[in-house]
């Protein structure tokens, strides 16, 4: 039987509301951010709910509040602007005063890479993962289906401290239908294979699959690795599975080039001297304005599966010459 | 209580003096206009508190917003035994905890306040919490007027109205000057009193530098509970007590001369 795909917020957010029944340290912030789920937390726990309006820097604040007085919080809100607007009191608030006093705070931010397809750059994110990247002690979550986001729950209520979770706004096909995510290792691996390793994140994770499959339909088998845990993935079990590679190929959706997966990734091989190559996909050039479907998008700023296809095709013949 | 109110407000002014005197990369003038704000918190029965536990959960909470403008707290929490006093001696220096400005490393603080405008935002998640605990302890919080330019506390200011939260003391050291000159005359709040009535909150005003006035405000700020956040708006002088502070424009980041401070100190025993 198969799992039916659902949004990942609502995945997410039915684990939070069953956990709230039992667990009254608990606490559930949004800034006028909605989901059919959250209607229920909503009803059932009015007195743990609360809707800051639209102002996220007191979502932050009164979240690291609640946090110091020992409440577990979930606080809710679109992407960027849980990232970006209020990225000084979560840089003072969270980063730095959870350095000394234990705070569990979950940012759950829903609307990752282009997943709001026609509300445009104000409400896409391609930047998060570079500024949630610069600060120490938040870690950072960018799962690839409602399985996993919803796995990822268990993280939120074992570990304090700041947390950012990078959710997809649309639903998502299912990747972890046989076997869950491996969320003691931060990574799994989807695919095995070939001197070629796909890294991808979030909904890249989808496209690198489907570059795999045909990659492999033409006799070239690559790996496929989906890392949602960008912050705290297990090095060593990444570098035994990356040290036979030739090729990396890291596929994200946010900005090529300016600190996100990529940055991450250099980061790694250089730290654990891999001397593979490295191919980075992600968002190429400047914001844009142009309308279309996601696929469409992802085509015009090189992220696209024919794009990706393209550019992986000819990292790899690269490779072999 | 009142001589001896009056007498730790002296104390504290002094050492606040002399800490300066040794690290003038602290702010003092803006120090000194807290000093009886925070004498009467800590000394006047204001605030329950424990320093040998100073996150112990009976603690009413005290959050310092105006990090700089509190090194007078300094003595006051070595005074109280939150730390050593020999800290005193070392303020701005290397293996010390005291710092130009205060860090939550140092006992005796809450939270993270260097960067101005954050405290009263978490001081309503604190107070958020405590009234979902339907505990009896208080949350305070102090905040510079100059501060209140930014924008988040009108957010908190809104948030903690509307959720009626009277478990949250704001007292404003309302000394009217920031930086760069007088408040007013940068963008002014006109009467901070109103604009946080308007907002829904219990507000009454004080003469700052009367520790026993304040002292009385503070305890009626804190024993009233009626559905609303409060504030006292401390009127205050940046620099007070000391001549070529009080009333500068600049004083924010003006450093009295260490024979003044000698000359100051050995007048006011």
């Amino acid at each position: 039987m198969s799992t039916r795909p659902i949004a990942m917020r609502d995945a997410f957010l039915d684990r939070v509301c069953r956990a709230m029944a039992d667990d009254a340290d608990i606490y559930f912030t949004c800034a006028d951010f909605g989901s059919p789920v959250l209607d229920r937390i909503r009803e059932r726990f009015p007195d743990r709910f609360a809707n800051v309006g639209i102002a996220e820097q007191n979502l932050i604040n009164v979240s690291a509040g609640l946090a110091l007085e020992g409440f577990k919080v979930f606080a809710y809100a679109i992407a960027p602007f849980i990232t970006m607007r209020c990225f000084e009191q979560i840089r003072v608030n969270l980063a730095l005063l959870s350095k000394v006093r234990s705070m569990n705070v979950n940012l759950i931010g829903v609307g990752a890479g282009y997943s709001y397809v026609v509300s445009g750059p104000t409400h896409q994110c391609y930047e998060d993962l570079t500024v949630m990247r610069a600060l120490p002690n938040v870690a950072i979550y960018s799962p690839a289906d409602h399985v996993s986001a919803a796995a990822l729950f268990d993280q939120c209520l074992a570990n304090t401290g700041p947390k950012y979770l990078r959710l997809d706004a649309q639903v998502l096909p299912v990747v972890y239908e046989s076997e869950p995510p491996d969320l003691a290792r931060g990574f799994s691996v989807h695919r095995r294979g070939g001197n070629v390793c796909l890294v991808a994140t979030g909904y890249m994770l989808h496209t690198a699959l489907k570059v795999a499959e045909q990659l492999a339909a033409s006799g070239r088998a690559v790996g496929v690795i989906d890392l949602f845990d960008i912050s705290g993935f297990d090095v060593a079990g990444l570098h035994e599975r990356l040290a036979p590679c030739t090729g990396i190929v890291t596929l994200e959706e946010g900005f090529r080039g300016r600190g996100g997966l990529d940055a991450m990734m250099f980061d790694f091989l250089a730290r654990q001297r891999l001397d593979a190559r490295m191919l980075n996909i992600g968002v190429e050039g400047d914001y844009r304005f142009e309308l279309g479907t996601r696929s469409q998008l992802h085509e015009q700023v090189g992220i696209g599966l024919q794009a990706a296809s393209r550019s992986i095709d000819r990292f790899m013949q690269s490779l072999s010459t | 209580m009142d001589r001896y109110l009056r007498d730790k407000a002296r104390w504290v002014w002094r050492e606040t003096l002399r800490v300066h005197r040794r690290a003038p990369e602290t702010r003092l003038a803006s120090s000194l206009s807290a000093v009886e704000i925070f004498v009467a918190l800590y000394y006047g029965g204001v605030l329950r508190f424990d320093p040998a536990q100073p996150l112990a959960a009976h603690r009413d909470r005290c959050i310092i917003s105006k990090g700089h403008g509190s090194i007078c707290m300094y003595p006051i929490l070595a005074d109280l035994g939150f730390f050593p006093r020999i800290e005193l001696e070392r303020v701005c220096e290397a293996g010390g905890i005291l710092g130009g400005i205060p860090d939550p490393v140092i006992p005796g603080y809450e939270s993270v306040n260097g960067s101005l405008g954050h405290g009263l935002g978490v001081a309503t998640g604190v107070a958020l919490a405590l009234k979902v605990r339907n505990s009896d302890r208080s949350v305070f919080v102090v905040t510079g007027d100059g501060e209140l330019h930014e924008g988040a506390n009108w957010e908190a200011i809104m948030f903690a109205s509307h959720h009626r939260l009277d478990h949250l003391n704001l007292v404003v050291d309302n000394n009217g000057v920031s930086m760069l000159g007088h408040t007013d005359d940068i963008v002014s709040h006109d009467s901070l009193l109103d604009r946080l009535q308007a907002f829904g909150w219990d507000c009454s005003q004080v003469d700052g530098h009367d520790v026993l006035a304040v002292r009385q405000a503070l305890l009626a700020m804190k024993s009233q509970c009626r559905g609303k956040p409060k504030a006292l708006i401390a009127r205050t002088r940046k620099g007070n007590g000391v001549p070529g502070l009080e009333d500068e424009d600049l004083c924010h980041v003006m450093n009295p001369k260490p024979e003044l401070i000698d000359s100051l100190l050995a007048a006011n025993p």
